[in-house]
């Protein structure tokens, strides 16, 4: 399989099925009832197909067949070109969209829409901005209904683990992009969520900036030991943070190829052996990369495509 | 400073042209009051009580009758905006209503309701539902879609959802409707008091013109002026304000 060229072991079936419509297939039914066995994934996606109508009324299959494990407590990183589906992917885990056949488990139970045991963090971090910092923080504990004293506490605790104790009080707009990306984080895991969803979440910020959320994300995973599913079009961000890699193609979405990291942490953006992991994702990636162009151009021109930078991606 | 004074120099001129005109007399003072003769007229109104009495049943009326305009426009207006059926049927016919001046709901209304303060109401909230409803409309679907995902995503369903998150969200983009919406609502209802003993302020203006008082009509013309515009200078600019301060949005 080209996919592992590197020789570390996939650890899941990849999906090399006859390619079937997604409209023939129903969803499989599941076991509710019994509690999760000790080795249940934290997150399973199994057969998770979506596809839409277009203005012009053509179907496009966005989804096709994703079949996911994530183990408890593990860092995974999606990435695939722009327009692969894997915003809506985690959408789908998140229970904010429908999906057209499959099912999202989660502790080896069907998702039914949206819970604050898989919280969202957006690219534009989804801030509410007619709220303090603070009151941002405590937005989802009080959905959950719980009291003014223990909200309180607990904003303080996620504020500072976020260190941003003295913004409390500040409005959304007095933040920098990566404050409000911390407080988007704090605000997430004051739910105390099992899965915290990052749909590119460092993708509009400056690169320094980049450099200390990924230092400050590692250390609140090491801390609070949550399952993290990232999406990311960065290929070196997604070594330098995950687990595991995975490789979505281009339209439709399906799961290419999977690259267990095993690195030791921390981890650096510069370092060599993050480069050389992201050369061979890359290597994979460009094909995508190049259909994904072939599709946009749409007049049979096929783009010889030679760096990274050419296509958006970073290196 | 200087605006102050800019301000001060108008007003006085506008005053010093007013008590020349009614000085020379062109025109008999039952016809053209001094700014004297208002301000006397004023004053006795507040003395008897009579003022105070109006103020008090037309702004209670506007009250109510708003309240009722706000909470319904909010509900049609999000469920056009979240229902293609429905916006493409009621969306076209509400805008094509807001051409009708709500005191031609004024017969139906009498008819309705009977000669009592509910068919005044009936107007006021014919007059300003439209503009809160198409404000509240187009409102949700400017509103960022992110917000609503957040906040579903962060456990708000139903109501708390609406409470917490759609009306907060949407609040800037509605806030001009609901301003468009009171003041249709004010002038709606002092058109309907016009047309009956009412105790509001409308009739006491009628109440002028029967007794030839036009210094009390003037009088009375100045107190709605005054009311609507210290409602929309204190409330709605106060809420302008605070958008501002919260959202980070420059003033217009």
């Amino acid at each position: 399989m080209s996919a592992n060229t590197h020789n570390f072991p996939v650890q899941f079936p990849l999906p090399m099925g006859p390619r079937v419509p997604a409209r023939s297939r129903g969803p499989r039914p599941v076991s509710v009832e019994r509690p999760a066995p000790p080795d249940t994934p934290k997150v399973g996606l199994s057969d998770i197909c979506l596809s839409y109508r277009t203005e012009g009324g053509e179907r496009l299959l966005a989804l096709d067949r994703i079949n996911l494990e994530v183990k408890p407590g593990e860092f995974v990183c999606i990435v695939g070109p722009s327009g692969c589906g894997k915003s809506t992917l985690l959408h789908l885990i998140a229970g904010l969209h429908q999906q057209t056949s499959g099912q999202v488990l989660v502790d080896g139970k069907p998702v039914q829409g949206a819970g604050t045991d898989r919280i969202l963090i957006f690219q534009e971090h989804g801030l509410f901005p007619w709220l303090t910092v603070g009151q941002n923080v405590e937005f989802g504990m009080k959905m959950k209904g719980l009291g003014k004293a223990e909200r309180e506490e607990k904003t303080r605790y996620y504020l500072r683990l976020v260190h941003l104790g003295k913004f409390q009080d500040s409005y959304i707009h007095q933040l920098s992009g990566g404050m409000r990306q911390r407080v988007a984080i704090a605000r997430a895991l004051a739910t105390e969520p099992d899965v915290l969803l990052m749909d590119e979440p460092f993708a509009a910020l400056d690169a320094q900036t980049r450099d200390l959320l990924h230092d400050e994300l590692e250390r609140i995973w090491n801390e609070t030991g949550r399952t993290i599913i990232f999406v990311t079009h960065n290929v070196r961000e997604a070594i330098r943070l995950g687990d595991r890699v995975v490789l979505l193609t281009f339209r439709p979405g399906r799961i290419k190829s999977e690259f267990p990291v095993d690195l030791p942490r921390p981890r650096h953006l510069e370092d060599v052996a993050v480069a050389r992991a992201a050369r061979q994702i890359l290597d994979e990636l460009r094909e995508e990369i190049n259909r994904s162009l072939e599709v946009e151009y749409n007049a049979g021109v096929k783009p010889h495509v030679k760096t990274g930078v050419e296509v958006g991606v970073e290196l | 400073m200087k605006r102050a004074a800019r301000f001060f120099i108008f007003y006085a001129g506008l005053f010093g042209l007013w008590t020349l005109l009614a000085e020379l007399k062109i025109w008999p003072p039952y016809l053209f009051p001094t700014p004297w003769g208002v301000g006397q007229a004023l004053y006795a109104g507040f003395q008897d009580h009579t003022y105070w009495i109006a103020i008090r049943v037309s702004m209670q009326r506007v009250l109510i009758g708003y309240s009722i305009s706000v909470v319904l426009g909010m509900i049609l207006g999000l469920g056009i905006a979240s229902n293609k059926f429905l916006e493409e049927t009621m969306g076209g016919l509400l805008v094509s209503l807001q051409s009708l001046p709500s005191i031609c709901w004024w017969p139906l209304a009498l008819l309705w309701f009977g000669l009592n303060q509910n068919a005044i109401l009936f107007v006021v909230v014919m007059g300003s539902l439209l503009s809160v409803t198409l404000a509240m409309e187009d409102g949700r679907k400017q509103m960022p879609k992110i917000f609503g995902m957040a906040g579903r995503n962060l456990g708000a369903r139903g109501f708390k959802l609406f409470w917490y998150v759609m009306l907060p969200a949407s609040l800037p983009f509605i806030l001009s409707g609901l301003k468009q919406g009171w003041a249709f609502a004010w002038r709606s209802l002092i058109t309907a008091e016009m047309l009956y003993l009412s105790l509001g302020l409308g009739q006491v203006l009628m109440m002028g013109r029967d007794l030839n008082d036009m210094s009390a009509v003037i009088a009375i013309m100045v107190l709605i002026v005054a009311i609507g515009f210290v409602v929309d200078g204190v409330i709605f600019k106060g809420m302008e304000r605070r958008l501002q301060h919260r959202w980070g949005l420059t003033a217009a």
